[in-house]
């Protein structure tokens, strides 16, 4: 070692002490990058590409098939009852939960996210078994004239069950971490219930409420497993896209299966693309209201 | 184990922290670091640990005894660190992370078990926390976690201790028992020591020699008592306490401001023009009479009776605002009431050159 | 469920949104889970034996069982080194990589369901290339693997991230100052910090991965006793009509699940008691 009279002329290029040598860095981005392609990225090229594989034309013609078009009328109808029915109570939850302290509360969390514990094909069963003909309520529906498996109400049913938690577990997170000061200082100033919620807490959780319902929208539309139990796949009539998709693979019609599954593909990069947008606003938000903003800290 | 800092710049992005910094520590002193946020006495300290690497310009070294140990990881420079917010860790017993830094040796260096055993209870008894080694970091208050992690610092039995505003995260009277304690523990370990902070008390309370830092460069290193004394820059001046700053002119070698002109040692060889006078709040005398010292009216607007000096605040001429310190016999002795007409006198005033220098 | 007291408080709408929530979730959740219960209940203890242990049944759920455990296995080697690069490393497309791991969340399980068919079947895009070599990957418990590793990603990704970021910089530091060497760091320092998360996403992937249909449907080849998931087959009891066989196993594969949540939330209750974090 030098001398403290000449101090050696370079330093060395040392790392950081929390650092990773650079070779181990490239090594496992390789790997990371790898393994999404091989496993997540290429099904997705798969769809398109196979989509569009007798050409635009024949892609076309898939999708405006009745049938086809009978699925994706369906697919908007279910989601557009499931998809609000399950934000009143996601808002009416969370409301509850974060702004309220009661016994219970942790038991009523958990069975919220129940739902996301159950697999698609059982969360169809128990409709089946609910209203199917063999069912409690069956002979009474069927006396009635009332179908409900194997018709659309139940396909609603199903949706509504898989995508229950959806909305409530994206908001419950977010407001508690909000907590309710600034309802209290609403309240306190004469607001009413309503005008705080619309004025006070709406604007503070609006992205994360829109990112709880783009969520929940999207496995309205892809729901596979529990709508595939309760349909009864009768062609053009209680066929939601998803299951058309299953049909026209069934029927070795791969052009047109993948057509219509690229509709959903789609849907899901919008999804995604949606979810990082809303991410980043979440986050900002939080920021926002969690710290004063650095003008006012410098000031 | 002295340590030697030279020519050390340290840039991140486009912020410097560090503008060609050298300073040395002797060995056994305990050495404050000073300055407000942003100075770039933690960048310091941290490239003193081997956290952090200097801009590579060079110049530039770290030296231990003489040796250089730029080349040294952090691992091999036997440094303790103590962490602000302590980094503890989480998942290990008090007593496993105390014993973390010896068991992580390699096979050949490391002690036995039974020697582990005894370091780490000497440990724990000198920070008096013998019954808590059981304890997870969390079951601690914020003072005992860092003990925990100054012992955890020992028990490598480094060649320099770094602590890194070892008590900035707890209250003020935990502050200052530890801050006592640290003194006592120096006293007897003898460890070089670092320690940074931004409490200009702390650092005076503490040191044996304060090196205060502003804006990526050293202001002044010296004793407490000097640095305080006779501090070489407004910076320093306005760091370290309470002044009060007046607007004056130097003329003919001596301030005049506000009416009064005082004698200035020193200033004789300056040219002259407007300039800034500091006096420190209990550098000032208040009299009921005008005398014939140079003095000016003031009109007492607050007092603050709380405390062994009562503080007083007064307007002088032109609306401005000024603090005075009085011993709290002199003040009962005095009498002042709020609105009074009283005279200030400075005992002594400061001018800094610096600023008309250039 | 039992109200015993509830903190005054002067936001109004308690009542409101509470007793809403609470009829809503019993509705939609509770009536008709409690159905299959209820209904599984009705069968004796000997038929819904009988049904739960047929030899197709049990071969069900050791496909299921084995495969899901593959498939959660790789997803924590694989998910934690995606978590690590995204946490650690900056690198041009790590946004990307980043949003791309929740694509098994985004796309329908029907999608990928056929597009990993479509690849690893015998003229598929890789599947052509492994046949050669032997491996059969699609209509095989390999198949199965590939599709339940493919919707597994993301939880254990999500679970660990967030514990990466949080991972005290400083302990690390700490770590390094003490002698302690990259490796030591990693294993002695990070990994016990992480470990629970790890655990937490692995359970959670397997959980999944249990009740999965819609992906493994199309490339699992549903040959009885061979690639027959669980799921599969409870739909294939109900096509046949069997209520009874359909609601029994359905039942055990449900009491299976939250037999593992409980697990996991017992773990996690155990952990954080154990450091009392979250001071």
């Amino acid at each position: 070692m030098s001398g403290p009279a000449a101090p050696p002329r370079r330093v060395p290029a040392a790392r950081r002490a929390a650092d990773d040598p650079l070779w181990l860095k490239i090594v496992l981005i390789a790997i990371a990058c790898g393994f999404i392609g091989l496993f997540l990225v290429l099904p997705l090229v798969v769809v398109f590409t196979e989509a569009f594989r007798d050409g635009v034309a024949a892609y076309v013609r898939s999708v405006r098939e009745p049938a086809a078009w009978q699925a994706i009328k369906l697919t908007l109808i279910t989601t557009a009852i499931a998809v609000p029915l399950n934000l009143v109570f996601g808002l009416a939850a969370s409301w509850a939960i974060t702004k309220f302290e009661f016994r219970g509360k942790s038991v009523l969390i958990t069975l919220i996210d129940l739902p996301f514990a159950v697999s698609p094909v059982i969360s169809g069963l128990i409709y089946v078994l609910l209203f199917g003909m063999q069912g409690w309520l069956g002979p009474w529906l069927s006396r009635h004239n009332i179908q409900i498996i194997f018709a659309v109400p139940g396909i609603v049913l199903a949706t509504v069950f898989v995508t229950f938690p959806f909305v409530a577990r994206e908001l419950i997170p977010l407001m508690q971490e909000q907590g309710k000061d600034e309802e209290q200082a609403a309240i306190s100033l004469g607001a009413g219930g309503w005008q705080t919620f619309w004025r006070v807490t709406l604007p503070n959780i609006k992205w994360g409420l829109l990112y709880g319902v783009i969520l929940c929208n999207a496995r309205a539309m892809g729901e596979f497993g529990a709508v595939s139990v309760v349909s009864g796949h009768i062609r053009g009539k209680t066929n939601t896209i998803p299951l058309h998709v299953e049909i026209l693979y069934n029927e070795y019609n791969v052009v047109a299966a993948f057509a219509m599954a690229s509709l959903l593909a789609f849907l899901g990069l919008v999804t995604l693309a949606a979810k990082s947008f809303l991410e980043w606003k979440v986050q900002q938000q939080l920021r926002e209201t969690l710290e004063p903003t650095t003008m006012e800290s410098l000031s | 184990m002295s340590i030697e800092v030279r020519h050390v710049t340290k840039t991140f992005g486009t912020f410097t922290a560090l503008q060609d910094v050298s300073m040395k520590v002797d060995d056994g002193e305990l050495v404050g670091l000073l300055g407000p946020s942003g100075s770039g006495k933690t960048t310091l300290l941290r490239i003193i640990a081997g956290l952090e690497v200097p801009d590579d310009d060079g110049r530039s070294a770290v030296l231990f005894h003489g040796e250089d140990v730029a080349r040294r990881q952090a691992g091999q420079r036997q440094v303790g660190f103590v962490f602000q917010h302590y980094a503890l860790f989480k998942h290990m017993t008090v007593y496993e992370n105390i014993a973390f830094g010896l068991r992580v040796r390699p096979r050949h260096q490391r002690p036995p078990r039974s020697e582990i055993h005894r370091r780490v209870t000497e440990l724990l008894r000198l920070i008096q926390l013998e019954a808590f080694g059981q304890r997870y970091p969390a079951q601690l208050s914020g003072g005992q976690r860092q003990r925990v992690a100054l012992a955890r610092a020992l028990a490598i039995e480094p060649r320099v201790l770094l602590l890194d505003e070892p008590f900035g995260a707890l209250d003020a009277k935990v502050r200052q028992g530890l801050r006592n304690w640290l003194r006592r523990l120096h006293d007897k370990l003898h460890m070089t020591t670092v320690l940074v902070t931004h409490d200009q008390e702390e650092a005076l309370a503490v040191s044996d020699r304060v090196v205060v830092m502003n804006q990526a460069r050293i202001e002044q290193e010296g004793t407490p008592a000097y640095v305080f004394h006779n501090p070489a820059s407004e910076f320093v001046m306005d760091f370290l306490g309470d002044v009060n700053v007046f607007p004056g002119r130097i003329e003919h070698g001596r301030a005049v401001l506000s009416g009064m002109t005082i004698d200035v040692p020193g200033l004789t060889r300056h040219p002259g023009g407007s300039t800034k006078v500091y006096v420190r709040p209990h550098e000032l005398e208040v009299r009921r009479e005008p005398v014939t010292e140079p003095n000016l009216p003031a009109r007492v607007v607050r007092i603050n009776q709380a405390g062994s000096f009562a503080k007083i605040t007064l307007t002088i001429e032109g609306g401005s605002e000024i603090q005075v310190d009085l011993p709290f016999e002199r003040y009962q002795e005095i009498n002042l009431q709020p609105g009074e007409t009283v005279y200030v006198s400075p005992r002594k005033v400061r001018v800094f050159g610096a600023e008309y220098m250039i | 469920m039992r109200w015993g007291w509830k903190q005054p408080s002067v936001i109004p709408g308690f009542g409101l949104t509470l007793g809403y929530t609470l009829l809503y979730l019993s509705l939609v959740v509770l009536l008709p889970l409690s159905a299959l219960f209820v209904r599984s209940a009705a069968l004796s203890w000997e038929e819904f034996w009988d049904i739960i242990t047929q030899p197709r049944v049990v071969a069900s759920y050791r496909l299921t069982l084995g495969t899901s455990l593959v498939g959660a296995s790789m997803n924590v080697v694989f998910g934690f080194i995606v978590a690590w690069c995204l946490v650690r490393y900056r690198f041009p497309g790590r946004r990307l990589l980043d949003a791309l791991v929740d694509l098994p969340f985004a796309l329908p399980t029907a999608v990928s369901g056929i597009a990993l068919t479509t690849i690893y079947s015998q003229h598929g895009w890789l599947g052509r290339h492994l046949e050669p070599l032997g491996i059969k990957a699609a209509f095989s418990p390999l198949g199965i693997t590939i599709a339940l590793t493919f919707i597994g990603l993301p939880f254990v990704v999500r679970t660990v991230q967030p514990a990466l970021e949080e991972l005290d910089d400083e302990a690390e530091q700490a770590a390094a100052s003490l002698g302690a060497t990259r490796w030591q760091a990693f294993w002695r320092v990070i990994v016990p910090s992480v470990l629970p998360a790890v655990v937490t996403g692995f359970a959670l992937a397997f959980a999944r991965a249990l009740g999965e249909y819609g992906s493994v449907v199309f490339i699992a080849g549903n040959m009885p006793l061979k690639t027959e998931i669980t799921s599969l087959l409870i739909v294939t009891k109900l096509e046949q009509y069997d209520y009874a066989g359909a609601t029994a196993i359905a039942a055990t594969m449900l009491v299976a699940s939250f037999v593992i949540l409980l697990v996991i939330n017992t773990f996690q209750w155990w952990v954080s008691r154990s450091y009392q974090r979250g001071v």
